[in-house]
């Protein structure tokens, strides 16, 4: 039986398809995080430091960890969509954008709300902060550029090429605290290492991240849906569909 | 090859110099938006001396943005750029001469008249000359990331704004080096790790920032 690999590549067949996965990743993400907030506040000890305000880390570390991983894996679906000049990897790029913006606000804002009690400040123009500043300002980079461009595709391949000039900011955030001397604090959870912090602490926040990764899914297979609505609005598979009885 | 080079930067400097008032209206930008901030911010010689170097880089960054609109716009408007990208000379090479034709036009006075600018902020001598080297560094590599906005956005509506939101996150790190290497030279301090970087920078982007503008261009043009 031969593979095709490329089945789901069209918007006719991945629509369905995205339509059948969006209930299980928002499931996931539902479950995940209702047990990574109970984790978070009721099993994670107080800090001996921070006391309760550390809290805040198993909302703004997930928060930024999928800011950057969304980027990449943004840039990522541009670069196919230019190397293979498909529509659907773009509409997916586009799809991406706004969940990985939300979350770059959430790990800025979250961030301040932890700054004020512990470093005394709300905004400290430090190296990670900064580029994680950069980041946002990405983001709406390639959303407004999208949107100025009337040629879908032409917007498309536009906004690709702006993602992927912009990719070089995230190994920038990411080893901004080991290459500058800055107040946010260094790396706790690395891969050769043993974690820096309680279990419970580090498992939270991995709970917590993977919650928020099932969220993005889901998030970015619904908006996706929408766009291949809008933009294959003249097909007759569209068509069609409205005229289903719902 | 060299003869390409050449030819597009010859011609794209005599266009310049026909309408010199374009060029000349990116140098008055420059020094007055520098002379904007004393006004604002009061007189304090040695407030002015501690925000010399960030503001001084601020308006050489927005001075060089806002020239970046004349970089491919009129020769969309009248064709020529559709004629140079169907030419067989290799874009990213007419992307270059472009681009050196831009910043000997627009990027090299702001490097000459930065000392003035620095005077008015009684900004020590050491620091001149830091300055100097760094908007020498950096106005160049202002340029070459300016050329992959101003490529991306060539006939968009609303495209000169548009510019400024994609080109000024990528010139941040360009900023925060060059003023970096001023500050630590005002202080006393050596600046060359600072340059390096800045160097370093401008390599990668003579490198990497012509392919990209000229993948933007084909991009635009279809």
């Amino acid at each position: 039986m031969k593979l095709n690999w490329f089945k789901y590549a069209s918007p006719v067949t991945f629509y369905p398809l995205a339509g059948k996965l969006i209930p299980w990743f928002a499931l996931a993400a539902a479950i995940l995080t209702v047990a990574g907030l109970y984790l978070s506040f009721f099993v994670a000890p107080t800090d001996f430091q921070q006391g309760e305000s550390y809290r805040i880390i198993f909302i703004h570390v997930p928060a930024a960890w999928m800011s950057m991983f969304i980027y990449i894996v943004m840039a990522g679906w541009a670069a196919a969509g230019l190397a293979f000049n498909t529509r659907l990897s773009s509409m997916m790029a586009s799809a991406l954008a706004p969940t990985g913006a939300l979350f770059t606000f959430i790990a800025l804002w979250t961030g301040a709300l932890w700054g004020k009690p512990t470093w005394g400040a709300w905004w400290v123009w430090d190296a990670r902060l900064t580029s994680e500043l950069i980041l946002l300002f990405l983001y709406m980079g390639f959303l407004a550029l999208h949107a100025a461009i009337d040629d879908p595709r032409r917007a498309d391949r536009a906004s690709a090429v702006l993602a992927l000039v912009g990719v070089v900011n995230v190994p920038i955030i990411y080893f901004s605290v080991k290459w500058w001397n800055t107040l946010h604090q260094g790396a706790s959870v690395s891969m050769t290492m043993a974690p820096k912090m309680a279990a419970t602490m580090l498992l939270g926040m991995l709970i917590m991240a993977l919650a928020c990764w099932m969220y993005s899914i889901a998030a970015a297979l619904a908006r996706v849906r929408c766009i291949i609505l809008e933009r294959e609005q003249q097909a007759e598979w569209v068509a069609n569909l409205a005229k289903e009885p719902t | 090859m060299m003869q390409t080079l050449r030819y597009v930067v010859s011609r794209d400097v005599l266009l310049a110099m026909r309408r010199r008032a374009d060029v000349a209206t990116t140098l008055f930008f420059f020094v007055i938006v520098a002379s904007l901030f004393p006004l604002g911010v009061g007189p304090d010689p040695k407030l002015l001396r501690t925000m010399a170097p960030g503001i001084v880089w601020v308006a050489a960054l927005l001075a060089s943005m806002l020239s970046l609109g004349r970089l491919f716009a009129e020769d969309y408007a009248d064709g020529s750029l559709e004629q140079l990208v169907l030419a067989p000379e290799p874009l990213t090479l007419v992307v270059i001469g472009k681009v050196v034709a831009h910043w000997l036009v627009s990027g090299l006075p702001l490097v000459l008249i930065s000392p003035v600018i620095a005077l008015q902020f009684d900004l020590p001598r050491e620091a001149i000359v830091t300055l100097l080297l760094a908007l020498l560094l950096g106005t160049p590599l202002l340029s070459l990331i300016g050329a992959i906005g101003a490529a991306l956005t060539v006939g968009v509506r609303g495209g000169g704004v548009l510019v400024s939101l994609l080109v000024l996150p990528l010139y941040i790190p360009v900023l925060i080096f060059g003023a970096g290497a001023v500050d630590a030279s005002a202080i006393g301090m050596d600046a060359s790790g600072h340059l390096s970087i800045l160097g370093a920078l401008l390599l990668l982007g003579m490198v990497l920032a012509p392919w990209a503008t000229a993948a933007a261009l084909r991009i635009s043009l279809e």
